[in-house]
This record gives structure tokens, sequence and C-alpha cells, in this order.
């Protein structure tokens, strides 16, 4: 996030884009909630009525997979009308020429056909945004799980400096990890292209200053691969050896047959977890790790705030802490690793090779965390992003982006869009939740579509329904709700059976190799 | 500005309101219906003192405090007006502290001890127990609320969920859920907000029935362990086992709030399920090893794989659940010990 979670409740607009922040971050609506009862403005825009839209001034019910030509509507409107912000465009923008051209190829008309959004609406919206400033936009997985994920993301940042929304409280772009530490994760170098901090693995210097951090002669120079990749390539034994971290990926990659093939083929595969789950299955090794409040440690939120977490049991039986158990192999391996614990490894190494972190120290996050840059030990942290649109670039760069549909879209065979995602009661594929008393809560997968569709197939609340993709078919129970519109069926992740995985479609982002679980192709019908 | 409360000279902000400015200077004035997040509400009447040149008690819940203003909170006649306030409370409910979950928690119990009240001296009619137990997490008895408005104040204005609201009239006044629904019956999300701002026993965490006396148990500060908004919560721990779980009520970003899983979903933890030894597979079946063994198994392979096949044909995923420490770890393992950058982590898809 650019900006902050603190800053919702001052916010005068907010433009919530493929974000069902209710039930994937229920704490962060709640703020959003206050705001608007405090006369905040709301615009929703999201293929699903979902529970945000009670509270909204304007919910916008794109097609699935629309965004970038609704988007692109939405700032051919704010140029042709001349409603942007054109001192920010000319002293903080690059390349606005180049992205006005692709803008102006999509009419409001145009927009509005690929979208299924009025015309009408798309104006208005574009009004609104216009009048009062700043809008924070968020989003969530809503936009990033697309074969267009970057361009979509790219999208809203246009929009944004369109719009001036950068570099002041309550605005910015604004994506909410889905899990407690996305953040951390990108921030530690857990990525194939940059070492922690995002220094580049392909820049010399970089690799200098890690090899001498760590010891070693030379640090591999060339960008790896990423996940998707790497279990490709399992299968064809280019990759022979794979360690899977604290992931189930059996339930939670898309089309679980070719990933539980993908498993199935590994010569030698790792897996080091809390539960036996349907990965560890294929494993020829398991590691027993440390769970949360068994290990001291920091998780970094949306935000970018650097968080304490701590330990207050001690792991069951021989379980070990996850750090300690990639010193010992590192140790088999040559290597003697100087840190004993989290907080050696922060203080006197993670904070001292990062820059953005080189301030923040455990003595200083005692209680509240700090957010990052925070580049010295008595930097406050940073609260928001590019002041005074000052970028990391210099200037903000506008990237014209085109819209394309999702890879696979409704045919006779297959009618329905599936889209995917989260329900409140339960976390991915229930690891935790499942053994923390919220089956009483959901205890079955269902598929949600509408009550047009229902009455059109004869299918009522509650009976089972199969539903089937070119990849698999599933049995679960129907929801019929006003949440989804007409030609969609929507399902989540949380349970092996009627798992919407059986069904998704294992395509991707050309770039970020981000999977379209939002959108695939499925045939309903009565089971 | 300045402010005299008992004769001490007291230090106020603007727009603090006297009980503000009191619990600021560490003065206790007994309350029940006020929060710091659900605002003034000046309902229970039993933070009343005595203001130089105001007629009557003020309620200090209600009163701003103003330069100069001379406060009494411990004059007879404030502590008989308190006094009567808890005592009536005590006995319109039924507030058996025995065995009630919020004993040692208890803002009611705070102000009969502090006035001394032992018993309620009034004897109102025989209060039978009220309860709820339908919901999923939270226990609901109505029998001891003192209908203070908290929850009603969370649901509604803090959570904004639009679940709670007083239903019925008089002294049949009490909490509803949705049109007088059961909990579990009702559109609540099970946020357990109206637990953490329950002043008495009216609104308990189930999971914590039994486990501990609250005086048994200490607070550890941590950060939740699912979404991203990184809410920071207060584990009550008894020995290595979690009693409840409460928002930091001044921690960014959440100032107190949590969801449902946040609060209620700690305990998986302990789960029977759990691995607690290496495990080997042979034959298609897992048998347990020593970690020496495992271990030695794995950086063995991994060595005979580099010398075969180059470093690059190794190739490992990260956890965006754990540690920032066990991520920065495992990078480090792949690029410095075996020399590939085909390390990423699940968020990607």
């Amino acid at each position: 996030m650019t900006n902050s979670f603190g800053e919702f409740a001052n916010a005068k607009m907010f433009l919530c884009i493929g974000t069902n922040m209710t039930e994937a971050h229920p704490v962060a609506s709640t703020f959003l909630k206050n705001a608007v009862r405090k006369g905040a403005k709301l615009i929703v825009v999201d293929p699903r009525k979902q529970p945000l839209v009670d509270f909204a001034d304007i919910h916008c019910q794109i097609k699935v997979g629309s965004d970038i030509a609704f988007l692109n509507g939405l700032m051919n409107v704010l140029i042709t009308e001349n409603l942007y912000d054109k001192d920010f465009v000319q002293n903080k923008c690059d390349n606005f020429d180049a992205f006005k051209a692709k803008v102006l190829e999509y009419p409001v008309e145009r927009a509005a056909e690929i979208s299924g959004v009025s015309v009408k609406q798309i104006r208005e919206v574009a009004r609104l945004l216009a009048t009062v400033k700043p809008a924070m936009l968020c989003y969530t997985l809503g936009i990033t799980e697309h074969t267009t994920g970057k361009d979509n993301v790219m999208s809203t940042a246009n929009l944004q400096l369109l719009l001036g929304n950068m570099g002041m409280p309550s605005a910015g772009v604004n994506p909410l990890r889905g899990q407690n530490n996305v953040q951390g994760a990108c921030d530690m170098g857990a990525l194939p292209n940059v070492f922690p901090g995002y220094q580049k693995v392909i820049d010399a210097p970089m690799r200098e200053k890690f090899a001498k951090a760590w010891n070693v002669d030379k640090l591999p120079d060339q960008n790896g691969l990423m996940m998707p990749q790497m279990m490709e390539r399992l299968v064809d034994k280019k990759i022979r050896a794979f360690y899977v971290f604290g992931e189930n990926l059996a339930n939670t990659e898309p089309d679980i047959r070719k990933v539980e093939h993908e498993l199935a083929s590994a010569e030698f595969l790792v897996c080091q977890d809390i539960f036996p789950t349907e990965t560890t299955r294929f494993a020829h090794v398991v590691f027993p790790a440390a769970a949360w409040s068994e290990d001291d440690g920091t998780f970094s939120s949306s935000e970018r705030r650097v968080n304490r977490v701590r330990k207050v049991k001690t792991p069951p039986g021989e379980a070990r802490p996850n750090w300690w158990i990639f010193k010992e192999i590192a140790r088999r391996m040559g290597q003697d690793w100087a840190s004993n614990s989290a907080q050696e490894i922060w203080d006197n190494e993670v904070s001292v090779l990062a820059s953005a972190l080189n301030g923040i120290k455990y003595s200083r996050i005692e209680k509240d965390g700090l957010q990052w840059p925070c580049p010295t030990t008595d930097h406050p942290g940073t609260p928001f992003l590019h002041r005074d649109g000052i970028f990391t670039h210099g200037k903000g760069i506008f990237n014209p982006v085109e819209w394309a549909p999702p890879a696979e879209v409704p045919d006779d065979e297959y009618p329905f869009v599936l889209s995917t995602g989260r329900r409140l009661y339960h976390y991915h594929t229930r690891t935790q939740t499942g053994r923390s008393g919220m089956n009483q809560l959901l205890s079955e997968e269902t598929a949600d579509i509408s009550l047009a569709d229902a009455q059109k197939l004869g299918i009522k609340h509650g009976e089972y329904v199969k539903v089937r993709s070119r990849r698999g078919e599933v049995k679960v129970k129907a929801k019929v709700t006003e949440q989804v519109p007409p030609g969609m069926v929507w399902m989540a992740f949380h349970f092996r059976e009627g798992c919407a995985n059986w069904l998704t479609n294992a395509v991707y982002d050309p770039v970020t190799f981000t999977a379209e679980y939002k959108a695939c192709a499925v045939a309903l019908e009565r089971a | 500005m300045r402010i005299t409360i008992n004769g001490m000279a007291c230090e106020a902000k603007e727009g603090q309101t006297v009980l503000q400015a009191a619990r600021a200077n560490g003065i206790y004035i007994p309350s029940l219906c006020y929060h710091d997040k659900t605002g003034v509400a000046g309902k229970c009447r039993v933070c009343v003192a005595e203001v130089k040149d105001m007629r009557g008690l003020q309620a200090t819940c209600a009163l701003p405090a103003r330069e100069g203003m001379e406060v009494v909170t411990n004059s007879e006649t404030v502590l008989q007006a308190q006094r009567m306030v808890v005592d009536l409370l005590l006995s319109t409910g039924k507030h058996d502290c025995i065995a009630c979950e919020q004993n040692g928690m208890c803002e009611l119990q705070d102000a009969a001890y502090y006035l001394h009240v032992e018993r309620p001296g009034l004897q109102y009619a025989d209060v039978k127990p009220d309860i709820d137990s339908s919901s999923a997490f939270v226990y609901v008895d109505r029998s001891k609320c003192v209908s203070c408005g908290r929850c009603v104040a969370g649901c509604n204005d803090v959570v904004v969920n639009e679940v709670l609201d007083f239903g019925r009239r008089g002294h049949g006044t009490s909490i509803v859920f949705n049109e007088n629904l059961a909990m579990g019956e009702s559109t609540c999300v099970q946020c357990g907000e109206c637990v953490q701002l329950c002043p008495v026993g009216a609104l308990t965490e189930k999971k914590s029935m039994g486990k501990a006396r609250s005086w048994e148990t200490h607070k550890v500060r941590t950060t939740c362990p699912y979404c991203g908004v990184g809410c920071q919560l207060d584990l009550h721990v008894k020995g290595e086992q979690i009693i409840r779980v409460t928002g930091v009520e001044d921690g960014s970003p959440n100032k107190g709030r949590l969801c449902v899983k946040g609060r209620f979903g700690y305990d998986f933890i302990y789960s029977e399920d759990r691995l607690t030894t290496p495990l080997i597979k042979e034959n298609g079946e897992f048998r347990k090893a020593s970690w020496d063994e495992a271990l030695d198994l794995v950086a063995n392979k991994f060595k005979q794989i580099i010398a075969e096949s180059g470093p690059d044909a190794i190739g490992g995923v990260s956890c965006a659940r754990s540690i920032n420490e066990d991520s920065y770890q495992m990078q480090k393992l792949f690029r410095a010990a075996i020399g590939t950058n085909n390390i990423d982590h699940c968020a990607r898809t």
C-alpha cells in the first residue's frame, strides 16, 4: 500500500475495485465503513454485489475481466472532459502522451460495451472522482488474479496519477495483501529476481554486497524461476528437487490435477510444515516446523509495517523454528551462519542489508510496528509514499495498457464464468481455521449462483449441483444469492471436496505469473 | 488546562471530559457505560461527582473539562450516590461472581469493590439466568447485562456490523440480535467486538470458559497470523495455553478491533494433528526420523543434484504466512548455500 489503514478514517472518498474487504480484510473494512458513515463517498467496482455495496454511493457491476476497459473508459472521460489534474500530470509525471493516445482508443461507449457498466454510470464515476479529492484506491486479488493482472495494476496507478491522488494522506494505490506476511516475504527477497530490500540479483554491485555479507565467493547472476515455472519443470526433470515451505500447493494452485501431476513427478520433494496436508503426501522428506506463537519474529503488513510476533509456547515434539532448519541445511552444505535467533537475523542481517529497513530494530517495535522506508534509527517510519509527487524513479510513469479478455471465456459448452475468492469464516485450505472451530460457521463449499440462473435451470437453494470445467468437475450445494450476477458461478478454495481449483484454469499473467483464478468457463447443472 | 480533582491539581486536554482527565491523571472514578471507543453514553450514572458552582451531581463521562474546574469524587454525597447505582445494578441482575468468566476483569465488580458494596442491599426479584449459547464462539447471559450499551454502540458504530440493538422496554430492556433472534441465527459475524467491550460477564468467549481465572493469565502482545492488515493482539496466556485473545486498544492499525479469525482462530497450534517429528518416505510410506538423519539426507541430495545438474536444478518456495526471518533464511539458503535464484513464495499465485 502506498498509504496506511490509519488514513481510512479521514478519507473523503474510496474507489474499491476487486476487493471484498468485508470478508477478506474485515477489520480494514470497519474503518472504511466508519469513514462512509462520516460522509466519505464510496465507489465499489465489482462483478458481485458483495457486502461493501450496501455502503456504496455507486456500484459499478463490471463483467469479470473487464477492468482495463472500464478504467480506460473512465480515464477517457477525465481526459476528454478536461477533468484530470493537469498540474500533477505536467509536473510530476512522464509518458502522458503515449498513455493518452491509448486511452483515447477507449471512448466511453466502447468501455461500456466491454464492461457492462452504462455510459451514464462511467461518466458519473469520472465526474465524482474529479470532484472529491483525494480518493483512496483500494484493490485486492480481483485486480491481480488475471492474465492481465500486471496491466490491471498499472491501470489503477494510471488513474491515481491522472487524478493527482498520490503522495498525500488518504490517497494512493492500496493493494490489500491477502496473507499476513506477503509483504514481508517480498521484502525479504523470497523472489527470484531480488535480494532482501528489492536489490536486483542481476546488478553486480548488489551481488558483491550480499556475497560479502554472506561470506561467499559469488552469487548467482541470473533471475531464477517463478513458482509455476518451477512446478512445470518438475515434470521434465529440469527441476530435480523442490522445497516447499508452509504451502499447500495441491489445493491452492489452479487445476489440481495438473498440480498433483507436477508434485508427483518431483524426483525429490521436501515439505516443511506444521500439519500433514494434501501436499505433504507427495513429499520425500517432511520437516516439522514451529507455528505462529511458537517462535519470536516479525510480520510485515500491507501498510509496510513491521510488527512483532511473540512466542508463548514451545513447539510440539521435535518441531523446530523454520530459520533453524534452513541454518542446519546450510551448515551441512559448508556454511556457518552466525545468527541464532530471529532477533539476531533481523537486527544483524536484514535491517543492515536492506536500506529501507535500516532504522527498524527489535528494540524499536516493542509496541506498535514501524512502516518502511525507515532509513535511520531515529526515523519515525513512513505512513505514505511518494510525498509531494516525488516517485522512486523521479516522476510517476504512465503506462498505456490494452484490455484483453480472460484466457477462457464462456461458450455454448461452458456457458458460465467461474470466479473465485475467499470467504469470511475460513482461510485458504483450512489447515488452521479447520482446526479452530470455524467449521461450525462454514462446513462445506457451495456454488454461489444468481436467482435468475437458479430458476432457469430449476436449481433450488441448498440442493446439489455439478460444476464442470475443461479441467474437472465438482459436486457442491447451490447457494442462491443476490450477490452473484446472472451468468456467474462463484466459489472458494477452502475445502478439498468441492475446491474451486479442480476447475480453475492454469494460465498466467506473462510477467508476474499470477494465475487467472478470477475467470474461467464452467457448465452448471443439477446433480 | 488545569482542573482540580479531590484537591489535586490535574492537567486536562482541550476536549477531554472530566472522566477522561481523571483517568489520565490516575484517578479512579467508577464507570460502566463509557468506553474510549464508543464514547459518551451518559447512561449508567455510576461516574457522578460534585463540581463547584454546578447544581446537583454531574456525570463526569459527559462533562467537558474546563479551566479551573473543581471536582470532588470522594465525598460521602458522591460515594452514596455511586453506591446506590451499583446497588441497584447488582440487585436487578444475577451477578454471581464465583464462577463468572469475567471475575477479576469486571468493571461492575471493580466499582462494587471500590464502594464496599459486598451484597446488594435491595431485594428486587429472583433473577433467572437468561442464556443464549447458540453462536459458535460467544456466550450470552442477559441476566448479567447492565444495559450499558457499549456492545450496541460497538456493533453499530465501531465495526458497523449492525446486528445488536436494545429490545423491549423499561426494566425488561435487553440487548437483542437483529429482530430478537438467537445470536447463532442472526447476521452476527462473530467478530467479538461486543465481548471485548462488555464491562461485565454478559458477553464472554465460549472457548475460554473454565480454562483460567483472569488473574492466572498474563498478556503477550503479538500480530494476527491471518490476513495482511496486521492486527495487534493480546494473547491472554496461562502457562503455555492461550486462554483468550483481545485486540490491543491503543495498537495500530486495528485499535482493538478484530475479526472472527483473529479473535477465535488461535487454537490450531494445539491440534493433535501437528507434525511432531521429521518424516522420511520409504517404499511409499512415511517413517519417523531424527533431525540429523533427515537434514543429512536433504543436504546430501542437494549436493548430489548440484554436482550432477547444477544448482538451478533445485527450486523452492517460501511461506507468506511465516515470519520475515524465516523467508530471509530460506532465500539465503538458496542463494548463498545452493547457488540459485530459484526461490519464490506462495503469494505469487
